[in-house]
């Protein structure tokens, strides 16, 4: 009598599984991250409790975690669209900071003087337009040419943010930025109001305009995936690309409609950053420290379910926050927090197997 | 007149030397994701591998005063990082794209966290140019081609040699069969397991190095993430080459080229057109599209696709 692991193909996957493992994964990486902090010469109990402190264990902290949970939000939801269908769009940093730069131009140099009733829907309409533009390239070409989307959506990002660089450092810096790769401030009409202060005297920087938005995509896109016929033929389509084309789904049609959702969203969180968060155009790292990037995690993180995003994103939104206060504390160079990403993606993509496979231990005879 | 000839021959000569150098890295590169990918594993890590690379040969190479100590330090560290992604790809049959984004952002993270000391210090012992006799006095050619460090050298020589083994021997047989049909490859008696995860090795020993050319031969420093999208342009390439050595070599140096032009065009008349250096870096992206549309066309024009297997884990037993 030996034990044996036997593995059977679940045919769904239960809610509460899918639960216990993203919580599982994240356990296990923050253990596999706790080595990297020992041998660092980091206690990791007292990094761990930097972070929560810094994160969630203050109501500024909390405020914080909201305002960096809002692009995650915004771009997770877009990619939950867009990997439903079996559309890696890697991109979403690229689509955010078209998104940002479209803000810009109209809050400087098309609105400079309007009021916030005609600019600010005049922003977040042109900002999901770009955002969308920079996802909708990419579809065509995968759709039409079939060039690898990983790659297109991907040197996108890098034209994006060596465009906003452009911009900044060129024509469109600003006039009172001594020296700075910034532009001119937004006038108060094209920035967005954040809510009054939780506790008397003490204010943060939650942008609630684009909170709302946020939270509102979320449940429209949980509604349009789960529940009509174009998230039934995205979700076709990804699952089985054949049955969909069988069944007279245009793949060109579904394709773009997903990019294009998935490319506006990340260009609504761009003209967040701008126009709530920095009231500017800066220079790309620092309007965005990866926000599209973590969004993949949180997209992964959440089981591509768009409710599940918002969790997911308050989640990473603390990590960067907390990241934050043990760069400063611990004296961790800036890039140090990604090894956060990393090694937690590690970990969720691996115990994927778990929601995939039923595993159970069984006493009997070997072979 | 003849003088502005030979300036003009002068300045060509060194573009194309500069191509080649430029290139280098990246040929290293997709040398090794070709292997990756032929035998059924795509691995999007090759970013983070390279820079893993780049920081374990400067690193080592600083600690040592060895250059080649560190140059082989940095190929086993891309080679081990692999092996974070073929357990989870192979064994663990995760989700191969995700994955290897995983790895790219892990050996960001991770380089920024071991490279923050060696911001700003320089390398004393760098890996230098040599010039081969003889040949490199051949007018025109010789300073092209017969200038460089001996890393381009085996660059170079590992195309031919890549390239016979993966398409001449029994060993590369088995590594495309594994890549095109792993059952019919199980059931003839090829290990998949073995020769994937040996192929997945072999492409991040090569990211590996490729990355420690950068840090300790091509700009001897260390600059947090200094790869900048070397890895990803890879990717592009390895399709552009259609998974073969001989069409990498031409992409890479095309590659190198757009680069080495960058940095002439810069600087404001007369030495150079005085275009922004924002939209100038540009270009090596925008290149690397255009190459993956080249490489897809030609791709479907001559029906030879990806490896069948490309992506999909293998099951024995399951479709």
């Amino acid at each position: 009598m030996r034990p044996t692991l036997k593995m059977e193909k679940r045919l769904v996957t239960p809610r509460r599984v899918m639960l216990a493992v993203s919580i599982l994964s994240i356990a296990l990486a923050l253990l596999a991250i706790a080595f990297v902090f020992i041998e660092y010469g980091v206690d990791p109990l007292y990094a761990y409790t930097e972070i929560f402190v810094g994160s969630f264990g203050s109501v500024y902290g909390l405020s914080e975690t909201i305002v960096k949970a809002i692009p995650l939000i915004l771009c997770g939801v877009g990619l939950t669209v867009a990997f439903k269908a079996l559309v890696w769009n890697i991109g979403a940093e690229g689509q955010l900071l078209m998104g940002a730069i479209a803000a810009t131009g109209i809050a400087l140099y098309v609105f400079p003087d309007a009021p916030p009733i005609v600019v600010i829907p005049s922003m977040f309409a042109t900002g999901f337009l770009s955002g969308a533009l920079w996802g909708v390239i990419p579809a065509i070409l995968k759709a039409k040419l079939r060039a690898y989307e990983v790659i297109t959506t991907l040197m996108m990002n890098y034209i994006a943010s060596n465009l906003v660089d452009y911009l900044v450092y060129g024509p469109w810096k600003g006039l009172k930025e001594w020296g700075f790769p910034y532009t001119d401030k937004f006038s108060p009409s094209a920035s967005l109001p954040v809510l009054p202060p939780l506790i008397p005297g003490m204010s943060h920087r939650i942008h609630y305009p684009t909170l709302i938005l946020a939270l509102t995509l979320a449940v429209v896109i949980y509604v349009l995936v789960m529940k009509t016929k174009l998230g039934y033929e995205i979700r076709v389509t990804g699952e089985n690309p054949d049955a969909a084309k069988y069944a007279g789904m245009s793949y060109f049609k579904t394709v773009l409609l997903a990019m294009l959702i998935s490319g506006g969203a990340a260009g609504l969180a761009g003209v967040g950053e701008v126009a709530g968060v920095h009231y500017r155009l800066r220079y790309a790292r620092g309007i965005s420290p990866g926000y599209g990037f973590i969004a993949i995690i949180v997209a992964w993180l959440g089981r591509l379910n768009p409710l599940a995003i918002i969790p997911s994103s308050l989640l990473f939104g603390g990590l960067l926050v907390g990241g934050d206060a043990i760069q400063v504390s611990l004296g961790l160079p800036v890039a140090a927090i990604g090894i956060f990403n990393g090694v937690i993606l590690f970990f969720v993509v691996g115990a994927e197997l778990l929601t995939r496979y039923k595993i159970t231990l069984e006493w009997g005879r070997g072979g | 007149m003849g003088e502005r000839r030979m300036s003009l021959e002068a300045s060509v000569a060194s573009l194309l030397h500069d191509a080649i150098r430029s290139g280098t890295p990246v040929l290293l590169g997709t040398l090794g994701e070709i292997y990756a990918e032929r035998s059924g594993v795509l691995n999007l890590g090759v970013e983070g591998m390279m820079i893993m690379g780049a920081v374990t040969g400067f690193g080592v190479t600083l600690a040592t005063g060895n250059v080649w100590l560190g140059i082989l330090a940095g190929a086993i560290v891309g080679g081990l990082s692999a092996l974070i992604h073929a357990f989870l790809s192979v064994t663990l049959r995760a989700n191969q794209v995700v994955s290897g984004l995983a790895l790219t952002m892990f050996g960001l993270g991770m380089s920024g966290l071991i490279g923050g000391v060696f911001v700003g210090l320089p390398l004393l012992t760098p890996l230098r140019p040599i010039s081969i006799p003889i040949l490199s006095d051949i007018p025109v050619l010789g300073p092209i081609l017969f200038e460089h460090d001996l890393l381009v050298y085996l660059s170079i020589a590992l195309v031919p040699l890549l390239w016979f083994t993966l398409f001449k021997t029994k060993v590369g047989i088995n590594i495309r069969s594994v890549g095109e049909s792993p059952a019919t490859a199980d059931a003839l008696g090829v290990n998949v397991f073995r020769v994937r995860y040996l192929c997945v090795f072999l492409g991040g020993l090569l990211a590996g190095l490729g990355g420690a050319y950068l840090s300790v031969a091509y700009r001897p420093a260390w600059t947090e993430g200094m790869t900048a999208g070397k890895g990803w342009i890879v990717i592009a390439l390895t399709i552009f080459a259609m998974w073969s050595p001989g069409r990498a070599l031409v992409g890479s140096y095309l590659f190198g080229g757009v680069e080495a032009l960058q940095f002439r065009l810069q600087p404001p008349p007369p030495h150079g057109l005085g275009i922004s250096p924002n939209l100038l870096a540009m270009l090596p992206y925008a290149l690397a599209m255009i190459v993956l549309l080249a490489g897809t066309r030609e791709t479907i024009r001559k029906r030879m696709g990806a490896p069948s297997a490309l992506g999909t884990p293998y099951v024995r037993g399951e479709k």
